[in-house]
């Protein structure tokens, strides 16, 4: 977990937070917060506070998603909905390029977003951390991805620490939360009264000197620390990742994947609702006067026939195959390939799998040697 | 269409005739082609509407260079007549669950149309049908499946635009899961339990059902796989067991959830036979 920052922490009345927004929207942004929607939160602009699930609850297992209200008066009880900030910078269906013929010339013109600061309110420290690896693929070395850096330029990030975890949640295991690490413009941390409000950028900081605001006091940071320890604590989900990469290497004929792709429906939700899932195609739409084609980026999951083919041959033609290099690729082969696990522990994948496949039940199980396995079957 | 402006804003010197029959369906998928609206006058300029009889009287004979079939077989006539169709034409496509998989009226395949019959008509022996609805693709071969109840209009422009182009039409074959979360939609599996089809059922349609709410049941046929070529068939198993452990579904449900418009393309079909036996089991 991210230990205690050095950052000043300033502490802001709730029933003040409304400025946050106006203050915002004075500098040009359009604030994005969890809406409730449809029986979970979307991300969807926010004019005020009210707009915010102030007392609503999200409880999540696997393959269930349950929200409520309570008459709690907790801005920010809901902890995640199936979107992380992914769709904010790497969009779920992107225009690349517009190609038209006309008079016997091709022209070809590439369509970049309009760029657009958006303020994101209530990002959780485990969506930080997979944007984090995001920018890292789209922005990192040779090949920059000019439409992620376009939509990501202009996110102002404002983090909400986690005081209350999910059934689903194992960010503490993976080093990515409940606290927001690095990666953000502002963290709140919400107490019953209050909200303490630490800057991580410049930006940030111009936005909190803009607000009325006191510093915290000791009193108010340790009760924060508390609760975001307490949050820590509370996780009873977990992956140990000490033998990892090389154990699951290992693992590649190990039994339990057949289990798994008894259960698994290659539907893709789970690299669909992953923050850390890339994978993406690319659509040609031709008109039908073959005068001009759209080529758009999609969404694409390692889940799906498509994915695995290559020239004459789908390399990975069955359930089996594709669970499984979902999760070695997750969990293992990610390491070797960006130096950091592709897992940043959010849950989503276990709550979202419609028939609830939970990759902590998985990566121990698979990691059993076929001796352990023997010796567990003859003791029941 | 006039000829001036077909030939001011002709692109392929070659217009190839296109034909459009009609077998046992509610003709649904052919207004889906009358429904292209802003894309219909470039489609008449690109093709030669040989023969249409839901859109025009001018019926021109064959052969035909493009043949779409609509409907399902389910007359000893129709049996017959699908077979002059295919000697008429270049490239035959079915358009829609009837033609590409039996549709709804295949249900008959699990019941006594003798009985029908005799329930429904005052003189049955007037009545000739078969005992089966079935797909085109069991009588003559068939070129390319569109999917759909009715069919998507821009998958029925892309395939024609493919053609035109001289590229082998592609269609994506994954769930429909993968296009509710595009579009940001909430599953309403996990967060309503709904027993929805989305995870077994082919993309195509946009997510309509779950767009607005309601369960996917099922109607672009099985994702990926059926009984042949590349592909698996969807892993309907775990998804029904689902349905049955986690939502609560007594075996008469979960058999009806995959006994609908595709209930008899193999994959849904075996899995509501299974759930039948369950279900007598019991």
């Amino acid at each position: 977990m991210a230990t205690q920052s050095n950052n000043h922490i300033d502490v802001v009345p709730k029933v003040l937070l409304q400025q946050l927004i106006d203050v915002l929207s004075a500098k040009g942004y359009r604030t994005v917060g969890p809406v409730v929607r449809d029986g979970a939160v979307l991300w969807d602009t926010i004019r005020q506070i009210a707009d915010l699930p102030i007392g609503w609850r999200d409880e999540q297992a696997p393959g269930r998603y349950r929200i409520e209200q309570t008459d709690s008066t907790r801005i920010f009880g809901v902890v995640h909905g199936p979107q992380s900030v992914k769709p904010l910078a790497f969009a779920p269906r992107e225009p690349l390029l517009m190609i038209e013929r006309s008079q016997g010339r091709i022209s070809i013109q590439p369509t970049m977003p309009k760029s657009e600061k958006v303020a994101v309110l209530g990002v959780r420290a485990c969506d930080l951390a997979g944007l984090a690896i995001q920018d890292h693929i789209f922005l990192k070395d040779a090949y920059r991805d000019p439409y992620y850096r376009t939509r990501r330029d202009g996110l102002f990030l404002i983090a909400v620490n986690c005081t209350r975890a999910l059934a689903t949640c194992f960010c503490a295991s993976m080093d990515t939360g409940p606290r927001a690490g690095a990666n953000f413009d502002l963290a709140l941390t919400e107490l019953d009264e209050e909200m303490l409000v630490e800057a991580g950028s410049e930006a940030g900081r111009e936005v909190v000197r803009a607000l009325t605001c006191a510093p915290a006091s000791t009193t108010q940071t340790s009760e924060a620390e508390r609760q975001i320890e307490a949050c820590a604590d509370s996780q009873t989900r977990q992956l140990d990742r000490s033998r990892l990469p090389q154990a699951l290497y290992d693992a590649h004929e190990h039994p339990r994947w057949d289990d798994v792709a008894a259960r698994c429906l290659a539907c893709g939700n789970c690299t669909m609702v992953c923050p850390t899932c890339f994978c993406h195609s690319v659509e040609v739409a031709p008109d039908l006067t073959q005068t001009g084609s759209e080529q758009s980026r999609l969404w694409d999951s390692c889940f799906t026939q498509e994915h695995g083919y290559i020239h004459g041959k789908n390399i990975r033609p069955t359930i089996k195959d594709r669970y499984r290099m979902w999760l070695t690729h997750k969990l293992a082969s990610w390491i070797d390939q960006f130096g950091t696990s592709g897992c940043v522990g959010c849950g989503r994948c276990i709550t979202w799998c419609p028939v609830g496949i939970d990759l902590t039940e998985e990566l121990p199980a698979l990691l059993k040697s076929s001796t352990q396995i023997k010796e567990e079957s003859i003791q029941s | 269409m006039s000829e001036t402006k077909r030939d001011s804003q002709l692109v392929t010197p070659i217009r190839p005739t296109l034909a459009v029959f009609k077998f046992a369906s509610c003709d649904g998928c052919q207004l889906s082609i009358l429904n292209l609206e802003d894309d219909l006058l470039a489609l008449g300029q690109a093709l030669d509407i040989a023969y249409f009889p839901e859109a025009s009287s001018e019926m021109r004979e064959g052969p035909y260079d493009i043949a779409l079939v609509e409907g399902s077989i389910t007359t000893p006539e129709d049996a017959h007549r699908i077979l002059s169709v295919r000697k008429q034409a270049t490239w035959l496509m079915t358009i829609g669950a009837c033609a590409t998989a039996g549709g709804i009226q295949a249900l008959r395949n699990w019941g006594d149309v003798e009985a029908f019959k005799r329930t429904v008509y005052p003189s049955p022996q007037y009545i000739q049908s078969l005992s089966t609805s079935t797909p085109i693709s069991e009588h003559i071969h068939v070129d390319f499946e569109l999917w759909g109840c009715p069919i998507n209009k821009a998958q029925l422009l892309r395939v024609i635009t493919d053609l035109l182009a001289g590229v082998q039409p592609r269609l994506p074959t994954h769930s429909v899961c993968i296009e509710c979360k595009r579009r940001g939609n909430v599953c309403v599996m996990v967060a309503k339990g709904i027993p929805c089809l989305g995870p077994v059922t082919r993309t195509g349609c946009g997510a309509i059902c779950p767009s607005m709410g309601r369960d996917c049941y099922g109607c672009f046929g099985p994702a990926e796989g059926l009984h042949e070529g590349p592909g698996l068939p969807p892993n309907t198993a775990s998804l029904a067991k689902e349905f049955h452990q986690g939502l609560r579904l007594i075996p008469v449900e979960v058999l009806r959830r995959f006994r609908g418009i595709n209930g008899s393309v193999r994959p849904f079909r075996e899995e509501s036979q299974a759930w039948e036996q369950n279900d007598r089991d019991r």
